[in-house]
């Protein structure tokens, strides 16, 4: 700068640093000499942190970043929290794993407990298939309705669970199959089409009065009796569905029928057991009952 | 309103000589003032100290389980306790709504009285005059000062300012010690404080706040008001033309000059230029140059000039706290009018008073039991296998009273509704119970079912509950959901 042409604001007697707006001049007055040493420590401190802390990213042949000397880093932080956060479960944890299913429902700080921690894990692992809140979805079950295949209770809930549906691997696992009566020909395609006819009617949907259902029932108690009552009421022990309300996995339309029983439905669900630990299994188990048609 | 100029007009100042980028800080030797405002600050200055001090030791009775500290902000606990009021984190409000009470107290008093915030309640104020007092009383008053710190360095000079620098490290831990009685069971983190035994958090916010009241108060003092502060800025800009601020009445003082005793007072002001109003300004700056940014307002120039206004036998009164309409209409010999009711005081008296009926009004309302619905919207009902249609729902209860309570739980005129609580044995023609744990937030889920035919898109339900012991009943609507037609 200059200074033969400093620009003296007359009032004050402050040089002025040149800039003008709007007729209003900016006074050059100095900054506190604190304020530098601040910005000094700023700079110190900007260098050390760089030392210790990761701090420099992408500098060539250096993968990521400098790490620091301090041994700092995210991974390790969120590992530390989560085993603070497991201490701090674990006695809750424990208390669920030692309490009867029955117990922790009517427990109200342990079912408090379970259904906070169900919730979340229903939603990490059960919400992808079952959708939020059990709203279920063609082919994979509802479970906020009081339609249960295999069983409704806190104990079949959790066994259900742990093994999981047709899961191979596990020897305990829940297992039924239901022929493909049209694709391995255990039937003819006109078979097919009374029996249909006749499982219709067991909801109330079909013609009680059509030919082909007063055909259908002979071979209904012929081949899927055994399994799904004479009646159709299904059976909760071997996983056979009840054919007489109104809740269809697979659909209820005729040619929704049709195709289950042509082509059979198998589906699968794994057994949480090996993944998922014992206290998790019970609170899911709790969460799962209360989600409205437990029995 | 004549236009006139509020800076008495000067000749215009020499050249400056060339300075440095960064200025040195100018030390300030204000000097001990005697007058009205300085025995109100002294005043003020106790009764603050007071309070800060010692509210944390004033016990409480709750009940037990509760604390019994009359004023603790709980972290914990998540509570916030306030003599009698218990404010929850579902409550924050009433805390958001002290702070905009606070602020609009704030522009409420700056309107009318200038930046008195600033001059008597700061905490900075407060802090600093105290830790200038503790100065004083080992250095002595401003000329003392000023010599001691020129003076070389000797036994004398050191004791002084050693012994002013324990004192105030002394302060300012007290203070940082205080601070953290606010937020723990004061007994018992005194106890445990010194021993190693509080919590890490505890150690830290002492340290910070003995660290910061010793740098603020002790060695950056007016620099705080001048750099740091944002507030000086605010309060002057809501400070207007008709506020009463400390002012010096240029009308009265100019021109001044020297006077010597029994000469006239006839054509000239009152203003002797003695400087004591320069001398006790703790920011350093001379009130006769007009308002300006640094004065915080403190009212020791008017004690200062008050007194030398009775030697030389001039009513009081140089300076004093006026306004700038006053001052120009005296200037110009008009009679001077004070607007202390304007547009923007009753506006802000007015916001001030229906805030704080609002609150009164909420906190003298206020059930010890708060109650939640929370419908299911996934899924948003299910057909059950009777046919029937249910809706889940979540309900939360919020139990503020240090007893556990029971309510009962119905569906208002049922049309067609059933109600079933999950984990609670339901009888026919019996009530439902729930029980909620004292000082606690209980959830239960419930289900409601209606027949298919009565149900047809959304519709609404009365949820009533009845606490079985006060009776208190609360309703709640809520919606329920059915496949539409
Ligand atoms: S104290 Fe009063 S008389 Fe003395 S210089 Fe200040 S305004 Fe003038
Ligand atoms: S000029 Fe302002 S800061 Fe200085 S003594 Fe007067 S009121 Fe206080």
């Amino acid at each position: 700068m200059s200074d033969h042409n400093k620009d003296i604001d007359q009032p004050t007697g402050v040089e002025t640093t040149g800039h003008e707006w709007d007729g209003i001049k900016e006074l050059n007055n100095p900054l506190p000499r604190w304020w530098l040493y601040i910005w000094y420590a700023t700079i110190a401190f900007s260098i050390v942190y760089m030392v210790i802390m990761p701090a420099i990213p992408a500098l060539p042949g250096l993968g990521t970043n400098t790490p620091g000397i301090g041994g700092h880093s995210d991974r390790m932080n969120v590992a530390a929290e989560i085993d603070d956060l497991r201490t701090g479960r674990a006695g809750t944890g424990s208390m669920l794993v030692d309490a009867s299913l029955e117990e922790i429902e009517t427990d109200r700080s342990l079912q408090q407990f379970a259904m906070a921690a169900g919730e979340s894990a229903f939603g990490d692992n059960c919400a992808t298939c079952h959708g939020a809140g059990g709203r279920g979805a063609k082919g994979y079950p509802t479970l906020a309705d009081d339609v249960w295949l295999w069983s409704g209770t806190l104990d079949g809930i959790e066994y259900t669970l742990r093994h999981g549906i047709r899961h191979d691997p596990d020897p305990e696992t829940r297992f039924s199959a239901m022929p493909a009566f049209g694709r391995d020909r255990l039937l003819t395609r006109a078979e097919i089409d009374d029996v249909v006819s006749h499982v219709m009617t067991l909801s109330g949907r079909g013609d009680d009065d059509n030919d082909a259902a007063g055909r259908g029932e002979d071979i209904f108690a012929a081949q899927c009796a055994s399994c799904h009552g004479p009646n159709g009421e299904g059976d909760k022990t071997i996983g056979a569905p009840d054919l007489t309300d109104q809740d269809w996995l697979f659909g209820g339309e005729y040619d929704e029928v049709y195709n289950s029983v042509y082509n059979a439905r198998n589906a699968h669900m794994p057994a949480w057991g090996e993944r998922l630990d014992d206290a998790t299994i019970k609170a899911l188990s709790v969460y799962v009952h209360s989600l409205g048609g437990g029995e | 309103m004549p236009q006139i100029n509020l800076i008495p007009s000067r000749s215009p100042p020499p050249v400056p000589p060339p300075q440095d980028l960064y200025a040195k800080r100018k030390q300030i030797y204000p000097k001990l003032a005697h007058g009205k405002f300085r025995t109100v600050k002294w005043v003020a200055m106790g009764v603050l100290l007071g309070v800060y001090y010692l509210i944390p030791w004033l016990r409480w009775e709750r009940g037990a389980g509760v604390p019994d500290q009359a004023v603790l902000a709980d972290f914990a606990g998540e509570r916030f306790f306030f003599f009698g009021i218990e404010i929850w984190p579902q409550e924050a409000y009433y805390l958001a709504g002290l702070m905009i009470l606070a602020a609009i107290g704030l522009f409420l008093v700056t309107s009318l009285f200038g930046r008195v915030w600033c001059g008597y309640a700061c905490p900075q104020t407060v802090w600093t005059d105290l830790y200038i007092w503790v100065e004083r009383a080992f250095e002595g008053d401003r000329a003392k000062r000023i010599r001691l710190d020129k003076a070389p360095w000797g036994l004398n000079k050191a004791a002084r300012k050693i012994g002013k620098h324990i004192v105030w490290v002394l302060i300012a831990f007290v203070t940082g010690g205080a601070f953290i009685l606010y937020f723990h069971d004061a007994r018992l983190i005194a106890q445990t404080f010194f021993i190693g035994e509080a919590p890490l958090s505890a150690y830290w916010f002492a340290g910070l706040l003995t660290f910061t009241t010793y740098a603020l108060a002790g060695t950056m003092r007016e620099q705080v008001c001048t750099y740091l502060c944002p507030w000086p800025r605010i309060q002057a800009a809501l400070t207007d033309e008709d506020a009463l601020n400390v002012t010096y009445r240029y009308d009265r003082g100019e021109p001044r000059g020297p006077h010597r005793k029994g000469e006239s007072w006839q054509g000239r002001g009152d203003c002797i230029d003695c400087k004591q109003c320069v001398q006790v300004c703790p920011v350093g700056i001379d009130i006769r140059d007009g308002p300006q940014l640094e004065c915080i307002h403190c009212a020791l120039c008017i004690d200062a000039c008050d007194g030398i206004m009775k030697t030389v036998g001039r009513p009081t009164g140089l300076i004093a706290y006026d306004t700038d309409t006053a001052v120009a209409a005296r200037a110009v010999g008009m009679k001077p009018k004070y607007r202390l009711v304007r547009a923007r005081t009753v506006l802000y008296f007015v916001l001030m008073t229906a805030i704080a009926s609002l609150m009164a009004f909420g906190l003298l309302n206020r059930g010890t039991i708060e109650v939640n619905v929370l419908k299911d919207r996934s899924p948003p009902y299910v057909r059950l296998s009777s046919g029937l249609i249910q809706n889940g729902y979540t309900l939360k209860l919020v139990n503020k009273a240090g007893e556990t309570r029971e309510m009962e739980i119905s569906i208002a005129d049922d049309e067609g509704f059933t109600l079933k609580v999950v984990g609670i044995e339901t009888v026919a023609g019996e009530p439902i119970l729930l029980p909620v744990a004292s000082n606690g937030v209980d959830r239960y889920r419930l289900l409601v079912t209606t027949p298919e035919q009565a149900s047809d898109g959304r519709q609404h339900f009365q949820l009533v509950l009845t606490d079985v012991e006060t009776g208190e009943i609360h309703t709640n609507r809520t919606s329920f959901m059915a496949p539409g037609e």
